[in-house]
């Protein structure tokens, strides 16, 4: 395909190389070039979060930022959170608080929880709710999600 | 924090218990395939193009650009179809489903919603064949639209079909209209029971198209071979319509159609029409290449199917003692761009929470130029409980009485007639109001200026239908279960955990799997609540003829009759010789050498679904200045009949009550004058984020359903119903002006103070 | 999405190089926020797109009490309140930093994209035009200065002509006694647009009992953001009371010329102006003394 740009990046610690157009964002680039269909679209303009990724320590919208602005870049997804060994406290924590019914938005919702534990291992009701207002689950309510990551917290300090 | 609470009458080994679900692993990782993950080799991505216009006559349409452009495969249109073209006359007693189901797939000469589908585009990539897309030219004759039901129903309004005839009454009218059919209950002697009644108040309501709002796009990949087998990979509730609608609408014969449900993310009744599939078949067939075809977030608003808009109408009378003696109701349901809006289960819903035995109900269906609506948790029934409810709070504040006390009063209880005839089984709307009497959120005094509580009832059906189940047992003795059923919400955990508690074996030794519609016997949609009760049920007949068969097969391996051989928690023994007993693991090991492995089957139809009812609690603050309206406390009390996992009842109430919160509060389709969606994104939706809401307390009643070996009613509907009238009555107490719109936007309620 | 081609520059020159090359067919990218979006959906199109993230002056955040704050153009949301000197001399800037879409866009969306996209309801705007912000500008003809309330000029329109680039913003240090917020009305609590928006500062006297200087400005009422000049003057020299505010309320509500949308009616827009410059202005006045 004519345009194809190289792009050297690093994907959950993995050097990791990929061609793309410039005009496909990086969500596109980890689902259809990669593979990693783990990152959910839920609207592809940054409303629903369920495509967060972190990406030089900040989560972000990976539908708003450009494949090819991964250059020289970190970033983690949700391929990134568990390890060979088990869970991440965060995943055990929504698992057993029954905090996904569809599980569309788990994804996305694992991702920022971690990133902001990761900074606020004591975030309070009202600090979750406000750090997950970018990430939209329509089936649960969001009572059960900010009870695993509360829980979460005192899985992580355990 | 009062939390959740499970009053539970009758306690099991597994269910009732709050197990892990066995498809969790995989979906916090995400490792779980849904349908927007699927790849195949050489797939192709496909693209609806779509009318700009609401209303529209398509004179002509010109794919060769887009044809002949690089990289594109395919390009289809409603000429493809093979029911585009054929009239009413030709189709007779099939026109509806045929004909109607063919446009709303692909439109052939008129074009009736903004988003309705023109032609679609199938190339190497999404980008291509956007821009491909984009170079169909489309003639255009543009209509004004209708896009009220008030606008509808007027004589001289546009009409979107010059063959659609009112059925009044089950007769059909010779005038075409936009009226699809105006339908009726009556009970008893209204006239008389306005005469026995003290207090008679009238009011009428308005509510807006709502949507679902799953966060997963609609999605499809299909690929038809050159055998004529067509695979369909696809994210719906249910696997086995979308195998019967893309059969009928591509003229191919069902057996050579195989839908297999990818994992889904949420439908709420939204899944289940068939928009995408049909025209990724036909993309594929044209390509001879798997195609691929997602919807944006636009599209999903745009062209997927809301709930109605509708225009009510309720008049009650009430005794001096509180006791209801007349309801007169006027339900009009958009039924958006072709008919079948869900004014029927509105009209059956609107009184089922109360004993009236004078009333009358007329329904109107009416087509409007926005998408065709779907259902939508409980459809029809929160918006017919927004208009009952609020007459009810506004009698009890006039007459000074406590609603909690006048919904008792009136309770529907075992024994009472519906208005649309069914006797009520045991149910649990009193225990529900009881409980909501006792909870401390009742209790507890609401201070503070600004501030309203609001109560309200809500009823479902629950559903029955068909389900089917396979278990075969595993030589380590664990079991293996196949069912039909998509899982939007934990209901392998459900299904499961019924299995092993009619096997006596353990919740981990059941490995519940979805299956493609090869691979299972017809089972109907996930909805409808049903999917706990029926394929629950299915999977305790499979269970009960795996027993059956262990039975046989031990009695076989002792060399002594069947009767001698009893099946208890698990364990396989004689009835009188004590020395020969087996586990049901121990049996497992032995099948393979003893006759073969044992597979239970079953194929149910189950008509003993329990009613639902819940009753909701909410206390809300509203901004004098601003209008804004915070949900201060939020408790929803319902009766599961038996809570199989009750997390997952509790989510289900949460979910339902948070979107029922949205539907009150923000959500509305907004259309400018040309009948275009102006707010079809997450932005300007505006649904309900984590930071917009409290924690919503639950109460789980548990009143046996007698029609369920475990007393299970369906739970995932009810929960949507109440909170439209329990909000809008908090909402009319705070600022002393009452709601009879939705949404109550900041700015509506701004425009009631002023 | 249509074709792009796409490129980094290092340094200002090569930015402004790689600008001029495509004319009108170049856009700068800071955080893609807006810019993404509107490319994907048609309303902006672009052959190319030139990544601002690599050019150091774009992306620094300085401060000195001489020369106040610079804040670059390409700077996310996210660095300014979790920069020190801003959170401690700027916290109506932070106002509007931390309530700009999600923390995830404010993990990109920068005040320079905010200011370039020209939105009515952008939130960033009112705030740094009722602190005297001047924006810098470079092109191929040399740089310019641009006070931020006369950067827009209607709605995704602006003073920049094709292969200029906005660089920095430059906020003058807060005067001794002074305080601002910024609030904006939105349905839900987080990730909406602006129904209306008001940004108000103010400079008291030692006594804290009145206003030396006051400057307001508003999102969401008008084509461009407003800035309220005659409202903001209206308070200069008088002391503090409800009297004053309200007046200034008044005239911040003339300068309000909304329309109906989905977002709101003009009436209760105008309302809001009224409710959201009593409002920031009582919050601006509690900061300036010190109270909060
Ligand atoms: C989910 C979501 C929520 C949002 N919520 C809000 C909100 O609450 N309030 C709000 O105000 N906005 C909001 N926005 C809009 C957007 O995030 C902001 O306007 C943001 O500040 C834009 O910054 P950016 O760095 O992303 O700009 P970009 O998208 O990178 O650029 C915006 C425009 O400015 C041009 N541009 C950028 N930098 C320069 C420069 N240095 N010189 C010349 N031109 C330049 C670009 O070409 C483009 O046209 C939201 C957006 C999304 C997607
Ligand atoms: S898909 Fe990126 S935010 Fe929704
Ligand atoms: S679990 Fe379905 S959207 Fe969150």
């Amino acid at each position: 395909m004519p345009g194809l740009v190289h792009v050297s990046t690093t994907i959950n610690g993995n050097p990791t190389d990929f061609l793309c157009e410039p005009r496909q964002s990086l969500l596109e680039v980890l689902r259809d070039v990669l593979g990693m269909t783990g990152t959910k679209e839920g609207c592809n303009d940054g409303n629903c979060g369920a495509c967060t990724v972190v990406f030089d320590g900040r989560i972000v919208t990976s539908c708003l930022v450009l494949g090819v602005e991964a250059q020289d870049k970190e970033i983690t997804t949700i391929e990134g959170v568990a390890t060979p060994e088990g869970l991440h406290p965060v995943q055990q924590a929504f698992l057993e608080n029954a905090a996904l019914q569809c599980g569309i938005c788990t994804p996305g919702f694992i991702v920022a929880t971690k990133a902001l534990l990761d900074r606020e291992p004591d975030a309070d009701e009202g600090r979750i709710r406000h750090w997950l207002a970018g990430n939209l689950c329509r089936c649960t309510g969001y009572d059960k999600i900010v009870r695993a990551v509360l829980d979460a917290e005192d899985k992580m300090k355990a | 924090m009062a939390s959740n609470i499970v009053l539970s009458e009758v306690e099991y080994n597994v269910v009732g218990k709050r197990h892990l679900r066995p498809d969790g692993v995989d979906k916090v990782t995400g490792r779980a395939q849904y349908g927007a993950d699927v790849q195949l080799t050489g797939l192709l991505q496909g693209k609806v193009l779509r009318s700009p216009h609401a209303h529209a006559l398509i004179k002509s349409i010109d794919t060769s650009a887009a044809e002949t452009f690089p990289g594109v495969h395919a390009v289809v249109t409603a000429a493809d179809l093979p029911f585009a073209s054929l009239s009413r006359e030709e189709l007779g007693g099939e026109y509806q489903r045929l004909k109607l189901a063919s446009n709303h797939v692909l439109a052939s000469d008129k074009a009736l919603f903004k988003g309705h589908p023109i032609a679609a585009v199938a190339a190497e990539s999404q980008h291509v064949a956007e821009e491909a897309a984009r170079l169909i030219r489309v003639e255009y004759e543009v209509l004004p639209p209708a896009m009220t039901v008030r606008q509808a129903m007027e004589s001289d309004a546009p009409l979107l079909h010059e063959d659609l005839f009112t059925s009044e009454l089950g007769e059909l009218s010779d005038k075409p209209s936009n009226v699809a059919s105006h339908m009726a209950f009556e009970t008893g002697d209204l006239d008389e029971g306005l005469k026995q009644a003290d207090v008679v108040l009238e009011r009428e309501f308005e509510t807006a198209s709502v949507h679902q709002g799953y966060i997963e796009p609609h999605n499809s990949t299909a690929f038809c071979n050159t055998d004529g087998q067509l695979n369909i990979w696809c994210s719906t509730q249910g696997p086995f319509v979308v195998r019967t609608s893309v059969a009928d609408i591509l003229r191919h014969p069902v057996s050579r159609v195989k839908v297999t449900p990818m994992e889904i993310g949420g439908g709420f009744g939204g899944k289940i029409t068939a928009y995408l599939e049909p025209i990724a078949a036909l993309l594929s067939r044209k390509s001879g290449r798997p195609v691929k075809v997602l919807m944006t977030r636009t599209e999903v608003f745009e062209a997927s199917g809301p709930a109605p808009g509708t225009w009510m109408k309720v008049k009650l009378g009430v005794t001096s003692e509180g006791k209801i003696t007349a309801a007169d109701i006027f339900l009009a349901f958009e039924a958006g761009a072709f008919p079948g809006s869900p004014v029927m289960q509105g009209a059956a819903c609107a009184l089922a929470c109360y004993d009236v035995p004078n009333a009358r109900i007329n329904g109107y269906d009416v087509v409007v130029n926005k998408p065709k609506t779907a259902a939508y948790r409980a459809p029809g029934s929160p918006q017919a409980a927004f208009a009952v409810e609020s007459v009810i709070d506004e009698i009890c504040e006039q007459m000074g009485m406590d609603p909690v006390e006048f919904r008792l009063r009136n309770a529907s209880r075992e024994g009472v007639r519906r208005v649309e005839g069914p006797i009520f089984r045991r149910i649990g709307l009193v225990e529900c109001l009881e409980a909501a009497r006792n909870h401390d959120h009742y209790k507890a005094p609401l201070e503070g200026p600004n501030r309203g509580r609001g109560v309200a009832a809500g009823f479902w059906f629950n559903r029955g239908f068909q389900s089917a189940v396979n278990i075969s047992v595993n030589p380590d003795g664990t079991v293996n279960l196949i069912e039909g059923s998509v899982d939007i919400g934990g209901s392998r955990a459900s299904i499961a955990q019924q299995a092993a508690e009619t096997l006596g074996i353990a919740y981990e030794d059941v490995k519940p799997t979805v299956v493609d519609t090869d691979s299972i016997g017809y089972t109907m949609v996930t909805g409808g609540s049903r999917t706990t009760f029926a394929t629950g049920w299915a999977a305790i007949e499979a269970a009960e003829d795996v027993k059956t068969q262990m039975v046989e097969r031990a009695a076989r391996i002792w060399d002594t009759p069947v009767e001698d051989v009893q099946y208890i928690d698990g364990v396989l023994s004689h009835k009188s010789d004590p020395e020969l007993r087996m586990t049901f693991r121990e049996l497992a090991r032995q099948l393979l050498g003893t006759g073969g492995g044992i597979t239970g089957a079953s194929n149910v139809d189950p008509t003993g679904e329990g009613n639902g009812f819940g009753v909701h609690i909410v206390d809300v603050e509203v901004d004098p200045d601003t209008g804004k309206t915070t949900i201060l406390r939020y408790t929803a009390v319902q009766d599961a009949g038996k809570a199989i996992h009750p997390s997952y009842v509790e989510g289900q109430m949460q979910g339902g009550v948070v979107q029922g919160i949205g539907w009150a509060l923000n959500e509305e389709y907004f259309f400018n004058d040309q009948g275009q969606m102006m707010n079809s994104s997450f932005l300007d939706y505006r649904m309900p984020t984590a930071l917009d809401l409290p924690m919503i307390d639950t109460v789980i009643v548990e009143v046996a359903n007698p029609g369920h070996p475990y007393g299970v009613r369906g739970v995932g509907e009810v929960p949507i119903v109440p909170p439209l009238a329990a909000i809008g009555s908090a909402i009319s107490h705070a600022v002393g002006r009452r709601i009879d719109r939705l949404p109550a936007n900041p700015g509506a309620v701004l425009e009631a103070l002023s | 999405m249509e074709a792009i081609e796409f490129t980094t520059p290092k340094t200002i020159d090569e930015a402004v190089q790689a600008m001029a090359s495509k004319g009108d067919r170049a856009r700068a990218l800071a955080g893609g926020t807006d810019l993404l979006v509107q490319l994907r959906g048609g309303r902006r199109s672009a052959d190319l797109v030139v990544d601002l993230k690599e050019v150091p002056e774009l992306n620094e955040i300085s401060y000195s009490p001489g020369s106040g704050l610079t804040i670059g153009a390409a700077t996310p949301c996210y660095r300014l309140y979790a920069n020190a000197d801003v959170a401690a001399n700027y916290p109506g800037l932070v106002d509007s930093a931390s309530l700009i879409g999600s923390i995830q866009i404010q993990g990109r969306a920068s005040f320079g994209g905010n200011l370039c996209n020209s939105a009515p309801s952008a939130d960033a705007i009112p705030p740094m035009i009722a602190l005297g912000a001047v924006a810098n500008i470079i092109g191929p003809s040399g740089s310019r200065q641009v006070p931020v309330e006369d950067f827009c000029t209607g709605p995704g329109r602006n003073v920049l002509e094709p292969g200029e680039l906005l660089v920095s913003i430059n906020i003058p240090a807060p005067a001794a006694n002074s305080g601002a917020n910024y609030l904006r009305f939105i349905p839900r609590n987080e990730m909406d647009i602006a129904v209306a928006g008001v940004g108000s500062a103010v400079v008291l006297d030692a006594s804290g009992q009145n206003f030396v200087s006051a400057r307001i400005a508003l999102a969401s009422v008008a084509p461009t953001p407003v800035f309220c000049k005659a409202a903001g003057d209206s308070l200069a020299g008088k002391a503090v009371s409800d009297e004053a505010i309200e007046e200034a309320a008044r005239l911040a509500m003339e300068d309000a010329k909304p329309i109906t949308d989905m977002r709101g009616t003009i009436r209760q827009r105008i309302h809001l102006v009224g409710v959201l410059t009593r409002r920031t202005l009582n919050n601006a006045i509690k900061r300036a003394r010190g109270e909060e």
